[in-house]
C-alpha cells in the first residue's frame, strides 16, 4: 500500500498490469461492436501480413543458394513438416497446410506481441478458443469421416480388463472434451501470465531503491518470453498433431 | 481497512489458487528432470523424445494455467 502511494506521488506512472489486455477501438472512443476496428484486429492483421510476407518473399526467387528470408521460410516449413510426419505418419501429411498455418499464425502473433506497446491477440481466450475449438471440431469430424463408428473405439480401451473399461470410457470421454479447453487456455494463459509479469516488473521500476533490479528483471523476463512465445506455438502445433493422430488411428 | 467480506474472500481465494502454479512447477520440473536423467543415460535416444518431453510439459503446465485462470477470474470477473 505504502509503495503504491509513493509511486503515484513520484512519477504518476502507475498502471495496472492487466490494462494492456483491454480491447479498444482504434479510431474514436465508441463502444466495441461486431465490426469495430480494434487493436486486436490491427495486430491480427499484422500477424497475417507478416506470415504472408515471409512466405511470399521467401519463395519468390526459389534460389539454389537461399537468401536469408528463404532460409527462414525453408527452416519453418521443414520443421513443421518433419513434426507432422513424425507424430501422425505419412497419411497425416495431407493436413500439413492447416497445421503449418496454425503454427505460423500463433508464432507471429506471439512474436509481434513482444514489441513494446503492442497488443498480444493470443492472450485473449476468445482468439485461442477459436483456434482450439476449430482444431477440435475439425478433428472430431475427420475421425468420424475416416473411421465411421469405429472412431468411438478411441474411448473403449481394449488393452484394459473388461471390468474397468466402462470407467475408463467415462474418463476418456471427459478428457476428450476437455482437450479444446486446455488447448486454448494453455496458450492464452501462458501469454497473459508472461505479459502481466513483464508489466509488474516494469511497475517496480518506479520505486527508486529497486529500479535497477527491476530493469534487469524486465530484460531477463523478456528473454524468457521470447522462449515462451516459440515454445507455446510449438506446443499448440504438436498437440494438434497428436489429436490428429488419434483421429486417423483411433485404436490404442 | 474498509471493505466487503466478499472482496476479502476473492483475494484469499486468488491467493490460494496461486498455489496451483507452484504445484504445476513441481510437475514440470519432474518431467524435465526425469527426461534429463534418462537422456544422460542414453543420449542417442534423447533427440527422438524431445516431442514427448514437450507434450508432457504442456499437459503438466496446463493444470497450473487453470489455477492461474481461477485466480484471474476471482480478481477481475467475479
Amino acid at each position: 500500500m505504502a509503495t503504491e502511494a509513493d509511486g503515484q506521488s513520484a512519477g504518476g506512472l502507475v498502471f495496472h498490469p492487466m490494462d494492456q489486455f483491454i480491447v479498444k477501438p482504434l479510431f474514436g472512443d465508441g463502444a466495441v461492436g461486431m465490426f469495430t476496428f480494434t487493436n486486436v484486429a490491427l495486430w491480427l492483421l499484422l500477424a497475417v501480413a507478416a506470415v504472408a510476407a515471409l512466405m511470399v518473399l521467401g519463395t519468390a526467387k526459389r534460389a539454389t543458394v537461399p537468401t536469408r528470408s528463404q532460409s527462414v521460410a525453408e527452416l519453418a516449413y521443414g520443421f513443421v513438416y518433419k513434426m507432422v510426419e513424425d507424430v501422425t505418419g505419412k497419411d497425416g501429411l495431407k493436413y500439413f497446410p492447416y497445421i503449418f498455418t496454425i503454427f505460423l499464425f500463433i508464432l507471429f502473433s506471439n512474436f509481434l506481441a513482444l514489441i513494446p506497446t503492442s497488443f498480444s491477440p493470443t492472450s485473449h481466450i476468445a482468439i485461442t478458443a477459436v483456434l482450439g475449438f476449430g482444431v477440435f471440431i475439425a478433428i472430431t469430424a475427420l475421425g468420424f469421416i475416416k473411421n465411421g463408428v469405429s472412431f468411438l473405439g478411441l474411448f473403449w480401451v481394449t488393452s484394459a480388463p473388461l471390468a474397468i473399461r466402462p470407467v475408463l470410457a467415462i474418463i476418456e470421454i471427459i478428457s476428450y472434451f476437455v482437450r479444446p479447453v486446455s488447448h486454448s487456455i494453455r496458450l492464452a494463459g501462458n501469454l497473459t501470465a508472461g505479459h502481466a509479469v513483464l508489466k509488474v516488473f516494469a511497475g517496480f521500476g518506479q520505486i527508486a531503491a529497486v529500479s535497477p533490479f527491476a530493469v534487469l528483471g524486465v530484460v531477463a523476463i523478456f528473454g524468457l518470453e521470447v522462449l515462451v512465445a516459440a515454445i507455446q506455438a510449438y506446443v499448440f502445433t504438436i498437440l494438434t498433431c497428436v489429436y490428429l493422430k488419434d483421429a486417423l488411428h483411433p485404436h490404442h | 481497512m474498509e471493505g466487503d467480506i466478499g472482496n476479502l474472500g476473492q483475494y484469499i481465494g486468488a491467493g490460494l489458487a496461486a498455489m496451483g502454479s507452484g504445484l504445476a512447477a513441481l510437475g514440470v520440473g519432474n518431467v524435465a528432470g526425469n527426461f534429463l536423467a534418462g537422456a544422460l543415460r542414453n543420449p542417442s535416444a534423447a533427440a527422438s523424445q524431445t516431442a514427448t518431453l514437450f507434450i508432457g510439459i504442456a499437459f503438466a503446465e496446463a493444470l497450473g494455467i487453470f489455477s492461474f485462470l481461477v485466480a484471474l477470474l476471482l480478481m477481475f470477473a467475479v
